[in-house]
């Protein structure tokens, strides 16, 4: 561990490395994190499906591509199918756990996403799966630092789409009537805004923004059925650093998390990245309960 | 119901626990499990159903319980039995000083920030304990064999988890008539008045944790040997099997109440055992779905069901207007 730490001081390179890919990988968290704060901030709900819509943006994009389509496709078919999922899913249950206590929408999303891996499971099998994008690599500074074109072509997506979100909320009367639901749906509701279909219409984006990334991740990474947990956990911790209702932090804390991630699997070695991922989430969950609690805002 | 038929049904169910392994031969492991499942159910409800605050960690105490009684089996160069008691001994000790350490950082957060820390705790521990090699990292470990037949192991098992379940069970209903069971109840009802009122909550709340932690990290200690091996993701720390089933079972039984979780954990496991090898590798899509229903459609269980179908029976007046 120590000799890791002092083989970054010892080899700067190494170091630019080592950021760039936890940064250009944190992009990607940061979709997430954004549909995440979206259904947070509307609908009260804390989405653990999310991982989940990752993963299955990256097997439908891995699907097409036996298919013969070309992957990048992939980006707006993933979302697109996962808009109609997410609607669906809506309609069969999330709208029935929407104005129940938290815990409940909860459990019922954490079943959601047991049965979802084990489904993913039965369709593509419990291989890693990962696609070529056919884009080539970028050596830099004399070889000594790699960085692959389709990370970064991830990243910038990524960055983009969070920018035509943004403009969707902001211009968009359907992003109007989202905001004005999020702020008091009650009051939304009296101004003639169907919050109903707000809601699907909040889960059905969330869910398309996941399946945006999880084309991103198949090509960019790897996706497994498994392995949508830590994703949905570090939106989570994502959301929380940044707050409800912050775009542009959530894309600063995504890309910080991202280059935290890499850092600590290059010193602690890969295999408690995942470990890392859930500790952190108990840390930042304690200091964030410590910082509040002098000014008792933990009891909203 | 009344005291005196609980006592029936008590003496009833303690008859038919201790025959249940000599009448069906056939189904002793079975048996032995569902006594773990019963154990599993009672302490989850204490924290999720009693005091409200509900969590998806408590698989940790059961497995670090499992790893400290097999770590003494293997380092202590005891015989099998004074091993295997000195072991849950042992686990239970950390388990509870796991629970209080953790649960004085963890339990002044509320409602779902808790719930999703302890979500996070228990998939850490099964990470960090895959990947240290003193307890055998991914490849797990293996206590020391039952020091005859299977079968035998099975009855001594069988009891010794019935025994367990017993003991939780009694303690539990003795400890929700105190004082202490009336302050974690205030806790779930309305935790600000709780403490306006002068009740010390945090300290309540580790309490109580602490006891769930001590049946679970003894029933640990001993399940890893029944088991005879210990895989950290999925025996040990197994959130997406042990950890849901136990939360599940308590809310199926009806959350809150004493008898819910024993009959949650009942109806469960029976309906588990009879149709889970009918659906191999559909399992967790069935349990995603049961999870689903039963938090869509029947929160509140099957003895919160019945109390809110005949609340008469329960005690509760009916105003007649």
């Amino acid at each position: 561990m120590i000799d890791n730490i002092q083989l970054l001081f010892d080899a700067p390179f190494l170091l630019l490395q080592v950021a760039l890919d936890g940064i250009l990988f944190g992009a990607i968290f940061a979709i997430a994190a954004y549909g995440m704060a979206l259904v947070w901030g509307v609908m009260n709900v804390i989405n653990i499906v999310q991982g989940e819509f990752v993963m299955l943006g990256g097997f439908i994009t891995f699907q097409l591509t036996l298919w013969g389509i070309n992957p990048f496709f992939g980006i707006p078919i993933a979302a697109a199918v996962l808009f109609v999922f997410g609607i669906a899913l809506y309609y069969v249950v999330i709208r029935r756990v929407v104005d129940k206590d938290m815990f409940i929408s909860l459990l019922a999303t954490f079943g959601l996403s047991i049965l979802l891996q084990q489904l993913m499971n039965q369709i593509w099998g419990g291989d890693v799966r990962t696609v070529q994008s056919g884009l080539s690599t970028w050596f830099l500074f004399d070889y000594t630092v790699t960085v692959g074109q389709i990370k970064v072509v991830a990243g910038v997506g990524a960055l983009l789409l969070g920018l035509i979100l943004i403009v969707f909320l902001k211009k968009s009367r359907l992003g109007q009537a989202i905001r004005a639901t999020a702020q008091n749906p009650r009051a939304a509701r009296v101004l003639g805004i169907d919050t109903d279909k707000v809601f699907a219409a909040t889960y059905g984006i969330n869910a398309a923004l996941c399946g945006a990334a999880g084309a991103l991740v198949v090509m960019a990474y790897s996706v497994h059925p498994y392995i949508g947990l830590p994703y949905t956990v570090r939106s989570f911790m994502i959301v929380i650093v940044a707050g409800l209702g912050n775009l542009p932090g959530v894309i600063m804390a995504g890309l910080g998390l991202g280059a935290a991630e890499n850092f600590a699997a290059f010193i602690l070695g890969a295999q408690f990245q995942v470990a890392f991922v859930f500790c952190l989430l108990v840390v930042i969950l304690v200091v964030r309960n410590t910082l509040l609690r002098r000014q008792r805002k933990y009891l909203k | 119901m009344n005291g005196r038929g609980q006592l029936i049904l008590g003496i009833v169910i303690v008859a038919a626990a201790i025959a249940a392994p000599l009448i069906f031969p056939a189904f002793r492991a079975q048996i032995a499990m569902l006594w773990i499942m019963v154990l599993f159910a009672l302490t989850w409800d204490i924290m999720g159903g009693q005091t409200g605050y509900n969590t998806f960690g408590n698989i940790i105490f059961f497995g670090t319980g499992m790893y400290a009684s097999a770590v003494l089996q293997r380092d202590g160069g005891l015989d099998y039995f004074p091993g295997l008691f000195l072991g849950m001994g042992l686990g239970a000790v950390i388990a509870v000083a796991l629970a209080a350490v953790l649960g004085s950082m963890i339990l002044r957060m509320r409602g779902h920030y808790f719930a999703i820390a302890t979500l996070g705790l228990g998939i850490a521990a099964g990470e960090l304990a895959s990947g240290w090699g003193f307890i055998g990292a991914g490849s797990g470990m293996s206590p020391p064999i039952f020091p005859a037949a299977p079968d035998v192991s099975y009855i001594f098992f069988g009891y010794l988890f019935f025994g367990l379940a017993l003991v939780s069970f009694i303690v539990l209903a003795l400890v929700y008539r105190t004082r202490f069971g009336l302050a974690l109840n205030a806790i779930r009802d309305n935790e600000d008045k709780a403490e306006a009122l002068g009740l010390k909550t945090d300290l309540y709340k580790v309490a109580a944790w602490m006891l769930a932690a001590l049946f679970l990290g003894l029933c640990g200690g001993a399940a890893g040997n029944m088991l005879g091996f210990i895989d950290p993701r999925d025996t040990a720390f197994a959130g997406a099997t042990f950890g849901v089933w136990m939360v599940l079972m308590a809310i199926l039984g009806g959350k809150g109440t004493l008898w819910g979780p024993v009959l949650g954990a009942f109806v469960f496991h029976v309906t588990q055992e009879l149709f889970w090898t009918y659906l191999l590798g559909w399992q967790r899509v069935a349990l995603g779905l049961i999870i689903v229903a039963i938090v869509v459609f029947f929160p509140q269980g099957i003895l919160g069901w019945v109390r809110a179908r005949w609340p008469e029976r329960f005690g509760h007046r009916i105003e007649t207007p």
